[in-house]
């Protein structure tokens, strides 16, 4: 199929009419509102970078966006050790292996929205019993602070996706060797030794795979963080997608919501090309 | 002796975070069967007496058959448009090789860096003035979100699958169409169930995207009418949990039935 054949072209219209409407025109269209003092209704006016100037000195987003960043760090960090953590426990020798698999898994199938309001209940009902019924104060109380917001927010993240990221750790495990593994343990390596030498070398690779897939999915969420704080209280769990979406759809801020929209893409992007950069320079290596 | 000890230790370990695992789940469906009494004075045991009541009246504020012949519509249509036009694309450009076909490849992996917040409101501005705020106005914009992942997942698999099939087809007199649909296109299909696992599961939780596009006319899916419903109940836990329940039981069902095709299709999906 030459560039010249009808028939490529053919093939490809539906998909590039559809991206090109859908997200590019979309992004180059946002890009340029930006710029504008556009409100939704009137017609937008030129004003060079003022809305990013702004966003500067907005206290509400530059606090969204740092506690974003604390959220997505200490999600990827309890993820990625819980993910391989149960992906080592499902791929050891243990009889309900297939069993347990299936049930770290099933909270992924599940959407976002339907899990935050289910921790919802348990955070703000189940750990209320729980504290009343034995006196610890601790469990009381939960999600009305930014303290438990934070860390509800980490538990739901975590719960939800370890067992997705102990997916992509078991298909790396499933790679090592077992004789290898024998063969150092007949030489007398233990089990941490067989670990540091063997497994985790080899499993590097989906350590690239599972930060970076994490990061990015932490720093973009929005459904959870809609049904589990709703950004409560006072705004103090509200996280970057959240706040562009109520700057935008509430507040009606077009122009304010598309500036914070295009920083947004700017660090999503970062992320994920210092990923492709890292996996790049490890084929090279290879 | 000791392998024997260190196992059960391990197996006790798995039990303690498997149960630890489903407790949400289970929390969930013990207070859906409470009574807005109950579930103050007791939380964490079983329900005392057992009431469907919640269960009737969440089922029938969610309208839910509608509600879910509505999801499973956007779903299927969705997905099928996205794997059907996806192949077809990802078959020109793995066949074409031209530094053109490179690099619209490129464009369409770049794609995936673009985060849906950072185009939505240009999107639902421009859909807007073009009256496609609709439900089919929503199936063509997953065709645009779901095309990227699909046509790199496609355009892998394709390396696979040798040229000389298709000039085989050609000399028998097979069109550029027909070789796709009856040559190559069944023999994509294991990528072709992991592509449909992945989109299946985006677009059946998907929530923003429809919210911005058919709420409340008359198409809500599942996480639209949840979330509406909700808010209505906000404070009473009994029939908030119901309606969980009810929306969750679907995809508990496909799991059970599918669970290896969709941890594998997930697996390669992320892997690759």
């Amino acid at each position: 199929m030459r560039n010249k054949d009808f028939m490529f072209w053919l093939f490809l219209a539906p998909v590039l009419f559809a991206l090109g409407t859908v997200v590019l025109l979309p992004l180059i269209y946002g890009i340029v509102y930006s710029f504008t003092d556009w409100d939704g209704v009137n017609a937008a006016e030129f004003i060079g970078v003022k809305n990013y100037v702004e966003l500067f000195s907005d206290q509400g987003f530059l606090n969204s966006l740092w506690f974003t960043f604390k959220f997505s760090i200490a999600s990827v960090i309890v993820i990625n050790i819980m993910g391989l953590g149960l992906a080592m426990l499902v791929t050891s020798y243990i009889k309900s292996k297939n069993v347990l698999r299936t049930i770290f898994f099933m909270p992924n199938l599940i959407g976002g929205l339907i899990l935050g309001f289910i921790w919802q209940f348990i955070f703000t009902k189940v750990f209320d019993a729980v504290g009343r019924a034995t006196g610890i104060e601790w469990l009381q109380g939960w999600l009305s602070d930014s303290q438990t917001g934070f860390w509800g927010m980490v538990i739901l993240m975590s719960w939800q996706m370890a067992g997705y990221i102990m997916i992509i750790y078991i298909a790396y495990l499933e790679n090592v060797p077992k004789d290898l593994l024998e063969a150092a343990q007949i030489d007398g390596a233990n089990g941490w030794q067989r670990f540091r030498n063997i497994t985790f070398p080899l499993v590097m690779p989906a350590f690239t795979v599972s930060l970076f897939l994490t990061l990015s999915n932490a720093f973009k969420i929005y459904d959870q963080n809609l049904s589990l704080t709703n950004g409560g209280p006072f705004d103090s769990t509200k996280m970057v997608a959240m706040d562009i979406v109520q700057t935008a759809f509430q507040l009606n801020q077009m122009a304010e919501a598309q500036a914070k929209a295009v920083i947004f893409f700017i660090i999503v992007a970062i992320i994920s090309l210092t990923q492709v950069y890292i996996n790049k320079k490890k084929e090279v290596e290879m | 002796m000791k392998k024997s000890g260190k196992r059960w230790t391990l197996e006790i370990i798995g039990l303690v975070l498997a149960l630890l695992w489903i407790s949400p789940f289970y929390l969930m469906i013990a207070n859906a069967f409470k009574t807005k009494r109950e579930i103050f004075t007791n939380t964490m045991k079983l329900p005392e007496t057992f009431t469907f009541d919640n269960f009737v009246q969440a089922f029938e504020e969610l309208t839910f058959l509608q509600t879910f012949m509505n999801s499973v519509l956007v779903t299927l249509l969705s997905v099928a448009i996205i794997l059907f036009f996806s192949a077809m694309a990802a078959y020109a450009l793995s066949r074409n090789g031209s530094k053109l076909s490179n690099i619209i490849f490129f464009v369409f992996v770049a794609a995936m860096l673009i985060p849906f917040q950072s185009v939505m409101i240009p999107l639902v501005t421009i859909f807007g003035k073009a009256n496609a705020l609709n439900f089919y106005g929503l199936i063509f914009m997953y065709l645009g979100f779901g095309c990227s992942l699909s046509i790199f997942l496609y355009h892998g698999a394709l390396k696979g699958i040798s040229k000389s099939l298709d000039e085989a087809a050609t000399i028998d007199g097979c069109n550029r169409l027909q070789v796709f649909w009856y040559i190559i296109f069944p023999l994509l299909k294991p990528i072709t169930i992991t592509v449909g696992i992945l989109n299946v599961i985006w677009i059946w939780n998907d929530f923003l995207l429809p919210s911005l596009v058919i709420s409340g006319d008359g198409t809500d899916t599942i996480p639209l009418k949840l979330f509406l419903f909700f808010g209505q109940y906000t404070k009473q836990w009994h029939l908030a949990l119901a309606g969980l329940t009810i929306s969750i039981i679907p995809v508990i069902i496909a799991y059970f039935f599918a669970q290896k095709q969709i941890i594998k299709g997930v697996s390669d999906g992320a892997v690759k």
